[in-house]
Formats: C-alpha cells, sequence, structure tokens
C-alpha cells in the first residue's frame, strides 16, 4: 500500500477497544428494554452502530477491512427486516390480522400478562414488540455500519488520487 | 392565466390548512377517542408498560415497517453510490 495508513494513535486505539465492548453492551440494553424504558430498536441499534463506529475511526481503512466482514453486515440488515415482516406474518398462520400481537398475554415467550396501572415491570412481557426491537435494532446496526464502510472507503480512494 | 390560478388555488389551501390550528385553542387538546383507548386499553392489550413502544410498533406498525424500509433502501443508495470506491473491479466477492 503507498497510501498512508491513517489510524491513530495507540492510546486512541486501545480506548477504543476498551470502550467497544460496553456501548455494545448498553445499545443492546436499550434494545432489549424497549418495552419497559424510554428506547427501542432504533435507537439502541444507533447506539451500537456508534460504537462500531468509534472503532471505525480509531483504526485505518485497511485494519477494518479484514475486522469486520461486510457479507455479515448484509446478512444482519436484511435479516433484521425480514424478522420483523416475519413476525408481523406470524399472526397469519394462527389466524391473526397482518401485525396483530400475537404473543401478548399468551403466556409463551415475551407472554406474561401485564395488569392496568403503575407497575415495576417484567422483561418478559410485551408479546412481540421485543422481537421487533431485536429485528430493528440488528438491521439499524448493520445498515449504518454499512454506510459507515462504505463512505470510509470512498474517502480512502480520494486521499490516493 | 395559469399562474394566477396556480397562485389562487395555493393561497386557497393555505389559508385552508391555516383554519384548522387557528380554531383550536391553546392548553385545550382537541379530544379524540383514539388516546383515551390508547390509555385506557394499551397496557393490557400488548401488555407493555412503555406506551410509546406499544403505539409505534404495536398500534402502528406499519410505520415502523415503513421506517424499517426506508433505512433499508438508503443504505442499498449509499451502498450503490459508494460501490466503485469500495474495493474497486477486482473485488471478487460481491
Amino acid at each position: 500500500m503507498g497510501v498512508k495508513m491513517m489510524r491513530m494513535s495507540k492510546i486512541v486505539r486501545i480506548s477504543a477497544d476498551l470502550l467497544y465492548p460496553f456501548i455494545v453492551i448498553f445499545g443492546w440494553y436499550v434494545i432489549m428494554h424497549g418495552h419497559l424504558t424510554p428506547g427501542g430498536g432504533f435507537q439502541g441499534g444507533a447506539v451500537v452502530a456508534t460504537g462500531t463506529a468509534l472503532v471505525i475511526v480509531a483504526y485505518s481503512y485497511q485494519d477494518i477491512k479484514t475486522m469486520i466482514n461486510k457479507t455479515v453486515l448484509w446478512f444482519q440488515e436484511s435479516g433484521g427486516l425480514m424478522l420483523f415482516i416475519g413476525a408481523g406474518l406470524g399472526g397469519l398462520v394462527i389466524g391473526f390480522p397482518f401485525f396483530y400481537n400475537w404473543l401478548a398475554n399468551s403466556g409463551s415467550l415475551f407472554g406474561t400478562t401485564v395488569i392496568y396501572g403503575p407497575n415495576p415491570g417484567e422483561l418478559n412481557t410485551a408479546g412481540f414488540l421485543p422481537l421487533m426491537n431485536i429485528a430493528v435494532g440488528t438491521e439499524v446496526w448493520g445498515g449504518l455500519t454499512m454506510v459507515l464502510l462504505y463512505m470510509l472507503s470512498g474517502l480512502e480512494k480520494r486521499e490516493e488520487a | 392565466m395559469r399562474k394566477a390560478v396556480t397562485y389562487v388555488s395555493l393561497a386557497i389551501i393555505t389559508i385552508g390548512l391555516l383554519m384548522i390550528p387557528l380554531g383550536l385553542e391553546f392548553g385545550k387538546p382537541h379530544h379524540t377517542d383514539m388516546d383515551d383507548y390508547f390509555l385506557r386499553f394499551g397496557q393490557e392489550q400488548t401488555a407493555t408498560n412503555n406506551q410509546c413502544t406499544s403505539v409505534t410498533f404495536d398500534f402502528r406498525g406499519f410505520d415502523t415497517l415503513g421506517e424499517s424500509t426506508v433505512l433499508f433502501t438508503a443504505v442499498i443508495g449509499v451502498a450503490l453510490m459508494f460501490r466503485r470506491f469500495y474495493g474497486g473491479e477486482d473485488d471478487a466477492d460481491e
């Protein structure tokens, strides 16, 4: 490579490595508690994508190319959307309309009932809303990272020319 | 002539749209059955404590589906725009 390596100093890289798991964990916390606390799939996915963006900023494009597999990101993005539509279509199989909350109050996965009024809340509630949050979060994570990767590749070629 | 018709119809539409919020009183939101229904039955029906999530993902699920599709399309558009920078022609794995 004749191009100057555009990576940051070792302090920034080590800090990004240390912070990355915590940002990902916090983002997944926001995604998983979307039906209890403020937040949800879009917000949590954006937080997780911020962690990936930190790593992308700290390292050079040559390092990123070996670290991040773009096929996995494509599968994340399309798989998230497919899971979203699939969760909506799941009600049709049982005999409910499209996008009916067919898991709520069913007693199975995420099916604990909730009574009217203030209550502390439980993670195993809300029917298919956690599934939707997970789907949207995965999609936003993959999509924003793809956008960052593609734009960074354009910057790299501009530096070369 | 055509210009005059355009301006007159634009003015009529603007005034008509402005009449709607001007008729409302500040501090007294217009009463609808929908918000009462969400507040009273949303928690039990969707088993969700966060009513924002229950509205965006359950009652208005189509809206969120459209948002996800918009994001998907935007990412595909960016990927098409920057495709020739990413890897170039000799990138055979895509």
